[in-house]
């Protein structure tokens, strides 16, 4: 057959505007398989490249280290403190593997040390984020270099993208957060009632050619690049350990990874 | 022909009265949501929509039922219908309003409503359910009042509105299926995830809407001269018969998926609502409701003697709309967020100020649907006897 897979969903995408009149539903579609396959097959000679992070988790060995990281986001980024987990807000935060993997809860005979570990939990920055595709007004929406953010000025407040992650990380403001900001940092804005929002790779300290706020904070426990650039040190490291990721299996294309293997691979 | 609204009863305006209080009360609570903010309601990080979105989900199918008149009607010429008719477009036209108006409540900012067309966003499943409801409701006021303007004068309604009629027929199936989509594709929610949900929702719409129907017919022919037909009105309970019947149908292929299969995440949201789990249970009392009045809707819908009653066949009426109401306006909404993404449960249950809320916009519902019943039972009074075809 004569027909490449490009010319294949150009005609598939052809047919389906006939169909339903969806012009630009198609286009969106075709252009990020499109953009998917491209990046893959020239890996590392994107010029935006893909951001993603590594969490070694053996080397998270105190309450401290999971707290330095934790306050190192949440004081920078005016997160509120809210004691109800109902409505608190979230960026980074830490929970057990049973949670973190809830799909690989039934190993019921892994090691122990591995089952009271917490993992630091953040936003994935998804390949292809669920929560980007159903967001209502473009507020959420995904960089070239891969960070998904948010635009808490065009948030309707509709939180079909918290019920789109499949993660729970976006964090809705219920209520008003300025009254709950302990030390308010000047130079990052705070967000007001009725809007979402949730990690952002620290876009601002990207800016400024500064790693994640997390990251510095860990001590080398977190690593962060380029991802489709194979001589970055998150390569360096997906190439020497094994790591997983949170429910790969929804097609989501999650970028960040834990280094498992409990002290052998510390 | 809306100055009809104006004259009326004493027990009409005690009705309209008590409806505006209702509202009042509601728009109160509103205004201290929109000040303090959505924390107000029994929503949740994990359970991120509740009682709005679980309405707003449920009276889509309201609206989208009215197609199930015009199908018998239009295309296979059940004349009967005829009367009904102007019934069923103008419940629709209720429905959706109290639709949009729960979808502006369930907002963060409200005031950002219009960012949803300043940004169009193709990719977004609800830019195209507002579009779609935006439209159903324009066909509809359209349809339904060029009928009656028509009527009122003696003469047919005017050829360019059957083309409209006949787009409102696929549009009405849309307007659901694309709330369906709403839930049905999002990863990690296994409840909604399943392509049976669309079918779901039309089936349980095309029982519940005319259900409705049924109900406000009956009291519209007690209450006027205005006789929409036993006999239509009788036909509509088989309609009422056979999709509630497919809906509870497409619910146990749900269960027999989930149990056989055994895969933990699509039986948690089953187990949580009927059973409970973690320990939570909140709603596993109302789901039994929810189950037992679907079975006893059925039993009285299905023996042609007690459908043929009219009293057996309200309180059929009566538990069919409560049995989806609380599996499609609470149930599902809730139960899609139970187990959350970590596989916990948080659980949740609408608060005073939210139910409040919620009882207004209903009432706003009821009160738009009195003033159409009320222009469109006036029209038929005074054209009784010269009855042009519909």
């Amino acid at each position: 057959m004569g027909i490449d897979r490009r010319d294949f969903l150009k005609m598939a995408g052809a047919s389906a505007i006939l169909a339903i009149g969806g012009l630009t539903i198609v286009e969106d579609i075709t252009k990020d398989i499109a953009q998917a396959s491209e990046s893959a097959s020239e890996s590392g000679a994107v010029a935006a490249g893909k951001l993603a992070m590594v969490i070694d988790v053996a080397k998270f060995k105190t309450g401290d280290d999971y707290a330095r990281v934790i306050d190192a986001c949440n004081s920078i980024h005016n997160i509120p403190v809210i004691d109800d987990p109902k409505s608190e807000v979230k960026w980074i935060w830490a929970d057990t593997f049973e949670h973190t993997f809830p799909e690989q809860q039934e190993e019921a005979h892994m090691k122990e040390s591995l089952k009271e570990k917490p993992f630091l939990l953040l936003c994935n920055h998804c390949e292809h984020p669920p929560c980007v595709r159903v967001c209502p007004t473009k507020a959420t929406f995904k960089r070239s270099d891969g960070i998904v953010m948010q635009d808490m000025h065009r948030c309707i407040g509709c939180r079909f993208c918290m019920a789109g992650c499949p993660y729970g990380s976006r964090s809705f403001n219920w209520t008003d957060p300025r009254p709950n900001i302990k030390d308010e940092n000047p130079d990052y804005p705070t967000r007001m009632k009725g809007v979402v929002e949730k990690c952002t790779f620290c876009t601002e300290r990207l800016a400024k050619g500064l790693e994640p706020a997390c990251v510095e904070a860990s001590n080398g426990a977190m690593v962060f690049g380029d991802i489709t650039d194979a001589n970055s040190e998150v390569r360096k490291v997906l190439n020497e350990a094994y790591t997983i990721r949170r429910k790969p299996e929804l097609g989501t294309g999650p970028k960040v990874y834990y280094v498992m293997g409990g002290a052998d691979n510390a | 022909m809306l100055e009809k609204m104006l004259y009326g009863s004493r027990n009409y305006w005690i009705w309209v009265l008590s409806l505006l209080a209702v509202i009042g009360v509601g728009f109160l609570f509103y205004l201290q949501q929109f000040n303090t903010g959505l924390g107000i309601t029994g929503m949740s990080r994990d359970v991120s929509w509740g009682l709005y979105i679980g309405q707003f989900t449920f009276l889509v199918g309201v609206a989208a039922s009215a197609v199930m008149l015009v199908i018998p009607f239009y295309l296979h010429n059940y004349k009967k219908f005829g009367k009904l008719l102007i019934l069923g477009e103008f419940l629709a036209v209720a429905a959706v309003l109290m639709c949009m108006t729960f979808i502006v409540v369930d907002m963060g900012q409200p005031m950002r409503v219009a960012n949803m067309f300043l940004y169009p966003t193709p990719n977004s499943v609800m830019f195209w359910d507002a579009t779609v409801l935006l439209g159903y409701l324009i066909l509809n006021i359209t349809i339904g009042w060029t009928a009656m303007g028509a009527e009122r004068k003696g003469f047919p309604p005017p050829k360019w509105v059957k083309p409209l009629i006949y787009l409102s027929i696929p549009w009405a199936f849309s307007i659901h299926t694309v709330t369906a989509f709403l839930y049905a594709g999002l990863p990690g929610r296994h409840y909604w995830l399943t392509a049976i949900l669309a079918p779901r929702f039309l089936a349980s719409a095309f029982a519940g809407g005319p259900a409705l129907l049924i109900i406000l017919a009956l009291i519209v022919r007690k209450l006027s001269k205005f006789d929409p037909g036993l006999d239509a009105i009788m036909a509509v309970g088989k309609i009422v018969a056979y999709a509630m019947v497919a809906n509870v149908f497409f619910l146990l292929l749900e269960v027999f998926t989930a149990f056989y299969s055994n895969i933990p995440g699509h039986m948690y949201t089953f187990q949580y609502l009927f059973s409970g789990l973690e320990g939570h249970g909140k709603l596993v009392p109302l789901m039994w409701t929810s189950a037992i009045l679907a079975a006893i809707a059925l039993v009285l819908l299905i023996n042609p003697r007690t459908r043929g009653s009219q009293n057996t066949l309200v309180a059929a009426c009566v538990a069919l709309f409560a049995s989806l109401w609380i599996d499609k306006g609470f149930g599902l909404t809730v139960g899609g967020f139970v187990p959350n993404p970590f596989d916990t449960v948080t659980e949740y249950w609408p608060t005073v100020p939210e139910t409040f809320i919620v009882l207004g916009i209903w009432a706003l519902g009821a009160l738009v649907l009195t003033i159409l019943y009320k222009v469109a039972i006036g029209v038929r009074e005074e054209t009784a006897g010269v009855e042009a075809e519909h």
